[in-house]
Formats: C-alpha cells, structure tokens, sequence
C-alpha cells in the first residue's frame, strides 16, 4: 500500500519576486534622482526655514562664493545668444557666441570676456577667476549692465532671479548685488537656501500647527 | 524564476540495482544578499533625491526713494534696529539711538535671552503690532550668512514689517567700538 506523501516544508523563501521589486524601485530612483552638476564654484549655502523649493526653470543665477567674488549663469540658451549679440554690437567684445551660450557662468569683467571664453570650460574653476567686478569703489558695479542685459533679453517674460552666497561671502558683495537688482527695477528675488525646520515653540511653528498657510 | 527545474529528468523512474545515483546539483541561487544591495541603494538614491532639492526664499526690495520725504518713517516707538558686526555679533536698540549710546546693547543668534529671537519676541509683545518694524543694518564687516540668518528669524517670528537698511557711519563706529570691547581676543 502506498503511503500518502507528506510533503516536506522548505524554510528558504523564494526571493526572486523580492529582488525584482528592489530593483524596479532602484531603477525608478536612479532615474529620477537629478545629481547636482559638479560645479566649478563651490558654494555652502546657508540654512532657512524657507519650505518653498527653488525654481528650476528660467533661471538668471548670481552666485556668491566665499571670497565675495560674484558669478553669473543662465539656463536659457536663447536669452544667452541674444546677450551675446547685445554685447558685440554695443561693447564690440568681439566674443564667441558658441561659446557664451555653452559657457556655464560667467565670471569675468567685460574687457577680458573674450579672454575668458576661449579657455576651455573644464578650466574654468572659481577660485582662479576674478568674477564680475562689482566693487564700486575700485571701478564700475558690472552686475548693474549684466542684469540690465538679462532683463532686455527677457523682454518682460518671467524670470527667476537667484541669488546663492557662501556662508563666509561678506556683505558688501552681496549688497552689491542687490544694489544692482535695484537699479533695474528688478525687486523681486529669491536666495537659494538649504532647508532646516522650524525651531518648536516659535510662531511660525504654532502658525504651522493651526494650519495656516505661509507666504512665503 | 531563478531555479531551474532539474527533478522532472528521468521522470521517476528508478534506475537499476547497480547505478549509482549522480548527485543533484541545485541551480537555486540564494538571492538574499542581492536584495540587501538592492534595498541598500534605494536608501541611498531616496535621501539623495530629497536633500538636494534646495529651497529658494523670497525678498521683495523696497524701491529707493530719492527724496527723503518720500520715504516711509517707522514710528519710534515701534522700531527695532538690528546691527550685524563681524564674528556672528548682533546688536540692536530699539527707537531712535540715544546720543550716549545708552539703549545700544548687544545680543547674538542663539536662543538663550538675550539672543536676538527673544529680544523680537519681546518687542513683539510689548508694541502694537501695525508699528512694529524692524529695521536691519548689515555692516559691512558681517558675512551673507548672518543676513539670511536673520531673514530667516523675520519668517520664524512671523514679522510682516521689516527693511534693510544700509548702515549709518555712527553705528558702524559704535559696533567696531563695542566689538573691540567685547573680543579683543578675536580678528
């Protein structure tokens, strides 16, 4: 007579099913994760409890680093040649147009642009140039013309100004950024921050809690 | 999926007395260790996506005014000033500064009392809040930092009125003056 078989329990799971939701999440997050692009000036920027996220689009970026030097970058490659023909018509620069639209930032005085341009990008490391003079005092505020410029470039259509300063930039550079904003009009900014939560116990926090909505 | 089914070959059968029986190899891949690597790397790309998206904060200039009529006055009362000096030092004083400097005092971000967030709070609390403004004066001498710090502390204390101001060459004095008194040590 034959005996019924009893089946024998194996303790290992099948994890094959696992490995494949593990991997579908792995590549969804490595697809959408965007990798900050390595930047040629390096800039710690400082914490605020500011929870709105930074505008990607149509952005005109002044970047302050430590040593108070200030750079300039744009993402609109159309705004980038238009300036570009402005500058060689007006100031006859006589500058690369290819290369100001491939430029990442721009950290020169108006006289050595053309010399700036003709280094090659992977050279161009913060630390070396000299930035956009703004000193007043030693000269012309140069970021006055570049965001005159940018806003005629624009031509009214909306953009996003940016302001990201290092931690350790001292003022007077920053103010001469404002200073420059200012002078055209250009009232409204924003400053790249890194995100930091709201202290408990302070206002905003209680305002948080009741719901209210901020506008910031 | 990953194992192969190799128990259906010979289908049962018994072989006869005197074959040995070759050893099964199972093709079975333990696939535990791949799903750690697996899991342990959508950790690391799901902080990575989240930590860095920065966040931008607002700041509406006020437009200069060219003639000193035009431009807004702060009831006394209801004024804060707020210096930064070098070195993170924050000193304020409240109303029109005395010509003794007397009301001139010095305080710094942190969150003890006499920290600049309660010295708002404070303010806050004992003026009406439509003349409360705060007037904030980064001298020269203070770091970019220290500007957002102090925005930042307008937004946590939900203040709807504040200006920055450029500094006036008596309280660029007074700060240097007093910071030379409070750290020698340091610059």
């Amino acid at each position: 007579m034959a005996r019924p078989k009893i089946p024998r329990k194996s303790t290992s799971i099948d994890m094959t099913a696992m490995c494949d939701v593990a991997f579908l999440l792995l590549s969804f997050f490595i697809l959408t994760t965007k990798f900050k692009p390595s930047e040629a000036i390096t800039v710690t920027t400082p914490n605020s409890v500011a929870a709105k996220a930074a505008p990607d689009k149509d952005i005109v970026l002044v970047t302050i680093d430590r040593n108070g030097k200030v750079f300039l970058s744009m993402d609109n490659d159309q705004v980038k040649s238009s300036i570009a023909d402005v500058l060689n018509t007006t100031r006859n620069l006589g500058i690369n147009k290819a290369a100001f639209v491939k430029a990442q930032f721009i950290g020169a005085s108006f006289s050595q642009l053309a010399s700036f341009l003709q280094v090659p990008e992977e050279n161009r490391k913060g630390d070396a140039l000299l930035g956009i003079p703004t000193d007043s005092t030693k000269g012309s505020n140069e970021m006055v013309d570049w965001v005159r410029y940018v806003v005629d470039a624009y031509q009214g259509k909306k953009m996003n100004l940016l302001v990201k300063g290092d931690n350790l930039a001292k003022y007077p550079a920053f103010k001469a950024v404002i200073d420059a904003f200012k002078k055209n009009e250009q009232l409204k900014f924003q400053m790249v921050t890194n995100p930091e939560s709201v202290p408990i116990g302070s206002e905003l926090w209680k305002n948080n809690m009741k719901g209210e909505k901020r506008d910031d | 999926m990953a194992e192969m089914d190799t128990s259906s070959k010979g289908g049962g059968h018994k072989k006869g007395p005197g074959v040995k029986k070759g050893k099964k190899l199972s093709t079975r891949v333990d696939l535990t260790p791949m799903v750690d690597l697996g899991f342990l790397l959508i950790t690391f790309f799901i902080f990575t996506t989240t930590m860095s998206q920065p966040t931008a904060m607002k700041l509406f200039l006020p437009k200069d005014a060219d003639k000193p009529e035009d431009q807004n006055k702060a009831k006394e009362s209801g004024a804060l000033t707020i210096l930064l000096g070098r070195d993170n030092n924050v000193f304020y004083y409240e109303g029109i500064l005395a010509n003794d400097g007397a009301n001139f005092k010095s305080s710094n971000f942190g969150s003890g009392d006499d920290g600049i967030r309660n010295v708002i709070l404070r303010k806050k609390a004992s003026t009406n809040e439509k003349d409360l403004v705060i007037v904030i004066k980064p001298t020269s001498e203070c770091t970019y930092k220290n500007v957002v710090d102090i925005l930042d502390e307008m937004q946590v204390n939900v203040c709807k009125r504040y200006a920055m101001v450029d500094v006036s060459d008596v309280e660029e004095k007074l700060v240097q003056l007093t910071e030379g008194a409070i750290a020698p040590a340091t610059k």
